[in-house]
């Protein structure tokens, strides 16, 4: 047994990193917020660097690699707050044109919600009767269907929990560095037990959160998939929660990134599989 | 990421189960909780069967009189004796987890010779004497004092906490030597025999109604120098050697158990009805989701050890944040799923749910290691 990240997962997720740095850094984030229509170019270097086509074989133009690397490539992408479809674009690669080269935007209707449809080139599921929303993700365009959840792939459970993780951690980097570096009643707010407290509780949600996920990703097991996603929803959300709470004022503004962390969070925890859901099928088990 | 065993970790697994198969018939009955003498006999005979067979001290070094196990040795040792119902180490503890190995760590030839042999034998039974009543979280201000006097220290003071004090035949005690230094540089490790003049055992009761723990007593005790693990004053670097890496390893049979419980509660959860209470319910899918992920993360704390020697304390932290209150949770849940019954003494879980609220507490309080995870591992500044 060595749960640790072998040299090559470790290589994967800082190769991820440093495309996503190189390729969707700050500025790029905050246009996006702005202009929220996908970034083709960047889908398709995506492509490129096998993000869709991880999974698939090698002989049908795929990398050939598992859910443990999708895992770490996800995390980084929900780190780094990457925009559009990712998960059902990565699902559909082999069965649908052009989604394992990034050709091809496809989305998912997943129960009364579909995401990025207006964007999409395929829509699978039925969205006849979409209509859009004003959604509370800047990141995230929404419709509404009259649709109700049935079965979800559970890889779909899990590639969006391996976001939500990326995200939890991303708070809680954001969190540890602004307690650091400002400064009331002549020292760092870091330096009160109240602001540390809240940070160590943000950094053992998200470890607890990586073991589950990274754990169900080698077993491909649904219950132990069903509770990663609890867990990083979990982490994600409250997560983002604190790192505002750790921000103060500063916090609540349109400025500061915190807050598309906790909206992307927040529609993430309802995606594919809710936290009842979850806590069913958890229970269900025992 | 690999979570599966080598052949030769499942053979050492299927060795250890056919072991325990066949001994744990061996054992005498269980003895009365209140009944000191008679836990620590059957917690000795226990250990003397785990030396015979081979298992005592698994995880110590070679050198020590150990068997050198590997993390993943001793996290399936600890997996596979928990699922047998096998004792708990018990009176064993101190001698074992961490008497022992800081003289393996710091003592002379001469001493790991006197006093590690007997605590894998089970023939002599540790005990801890650090906490004071005025030095808990704060245990480097402890006051109990030592005054050397020819080939003697002199020790007056008090300690509490003490587990098993009535019954052991050691103490590992921490003493101040230097009142004048900072408090972390004039603190000496002492073994105390427990048998010496001047030594007083109370019982302390705790509000689960038992005596688990004890205060000592010292006054004018006179423990030979020859006594002194590490160098005078040294005591503190001594006692954190063992203290600041662990394998990863400390609550293994804890999680086993847990899920375990949880499994156990789910019945009774469907026999009693309150299954169709979908706040329960859900309550319990949840805890299955938290203790899952406390054997994960167990099993990667355990993976980081292996590459590094020992997990560093601040991985133990995160743990034992998450695992104390998750376990409180358990019961508070079993609570929920007995009603009335959660009342009676005599119903299990009662008493469980009463112990369990030590584990915020005891080793570390959840605050004090809040801060270490905030300061040490997201290196926040010390506050004032």
């Amino acid at each position: 047994m060595d749960f640790r990240l072998t040299e090559d997962q470790r290589a994967l997720k800082a190769a991820m990193r440093e495309l996503l740095e190189a390729r969707f850094d700050r500025d790029a984030l905050r246009a996006a917020v702005e202009r929220p229509e996908l970034d083709r170019s960047l889908w398709r270097a995506l492509g490129d660097a096998g993000f869709f086509s991880l999974r698939l074989p090698e002989r049908e133009g795929g990398v050939g690699l598992g859910l443990p690397e999708a895992v770490l490539v996800f995390e980084e992408a929900g780190r780094a707050l990457l925009p559009g479809p990712l998960v059902a674009t990565h699902l559909a690669a082999g069965t649908v044109e052009g989604a394992a080269t990034g050709e091809s935007v496809v989305t998912r209707v997943d129960g009364a919600l579909v995401a990025w449809l207006d964007e999409a080139d395929h829509v699978l599921g039925d969205a006849s009767d979409a209509t859009a929303i004003r959604s509370l993700d800047p990141l995230t365009p929404l419709h509404r269907t009259g649709g109700t959840r049935t079965a979800t792939a559970v890889e779909a459970v899990l590639l969006s929990a391996a976001e939500q993780l990326g995200s939890a951690a991303r708070s809680t980097d954001l969190a540890v560095q602004h307690a650091r570096d400002r400064e009331q009643f002549g020292q760092p707010v870091g330096a009160f037990q109240a602001v540390k407290h809240l940070c160590a509780d943000m950094l053992v949600r998200t470890e607890v959160a990586r073991a589950a996920v990274y754990a169900a990703a080698v077993t491909g097991d649904p219950y132990e998939i069903a509770g990663a996603k609890l867990l990083a929803d979990e982490a994600a959300v409250r997560g983002a929660r604190d790192c505002l709470q750790v921000h103060g004022g500063m916090g609540f503004t349109w400025e500061a990134d915190v807050h598309l962390h906790l909206k992307r969070a927040w529609v993430r925890a309802g995606q594919w599989q809710s936290a009842q859901q979850a806590a069913e099928t958890l229970a269900s088990a025992l | 990421m690999d979570l599966t065993y080598t052949d030769e970790e499942e053979a050492f697994r299927a060795r250890l189960r056919e072991w325990l198969a066949v001994s744990l018939p061996k054992l005498p009955p269980k003895p009365d909780p209140l009944d000191w003498p008679a836990r620590r006999s059957y917690d000795t005979a226990w250990q003397r069967m785990l030396y015979d067979a081979g298992y005592a001290g698994l995880h110590w070094p070679e050198a020590a009189g150990g068997r050198g196990a590997t993390p993943t040795q001793h996290l399936i040792y600890l997996e596979e004796t928990e699922k047998a119902g096998a004792p708990y180490v018990g009176a064993n503890f101190v001698g074992l987890l961490h008497a022992g190995p800081t003289i393996a760590a710091e003592g002379t030839p001469g001493q790991r010779a006197r006093w590690l042999p007997p605590v894998l034998r089970g023939d002599e039974i540790w005990c801890q004497g650090f906490s004071e009543p005025d030095a808990g979280s704060d245990l480097a201000s402890l006051r109990t004092k030592a005054v050397r006097d020819g080939d003697d220290y002199v020790v007056t003071g008090s300690k509490i906490w003490t587990s098993h004090a009535e019954v052991a035949d050691w103490c590992e005690l921490l003493v101040r030597t230097d009142p004048e230094a900072p408090k972390h540089r004039g603190i000496t490790w002492l073994a105390m025999p427990m048998d010496a003049p001047g030594i007083t055992v109370r019982p302390l009761r705790t509000l689960a109604g038992s005596a688990e723990f004890a205060e000592v007593f010292l006054d004018e005790v006179r423990v030979p120098a020859a006594n002194r693990v590490g160098a005078e004053n040294d005591g503190w670097r001594v006692t954190m050697v063992t203290l600041s890496f662990e394998r990863g390893t400390a609550f293994v049979g804890e999680v086993v158990a847990c899920r375990r419980t949880l499994t156990e509660l789910a019945a009774t959860a469907r026999q009693n009805g309150t299954w169709d209470d979908a706040t329960i319910r859900r309550q319990l899918g949840l805890l299955n989701a938290e203790f899952t992920a406390l054997w994960r993360l167990t099993q990667w704390n355990v993976s980081e050890s292996q590459r590094v020697g020992g997990v560093p304390g601040t991985g133990g932290s995160v743990f034992k944040l998450r695992y104390s209150h998750a376990r409180q949770e358990l019961y508070d849940t079993a609570a929920r799923v007995l009603g009335p019954d959660s009342l009676d003494l005599d119903r299990e879980w009662t008493l469980d749910r009463l112990s369990s609220l030590s584990y915020t507490i005891a080793a570390g309080t959840s605050q004090i290691q809040r801060n270490i995870v905030a300061e040490r591992i997201l290196g926040l500044p010390k506050g004032r």
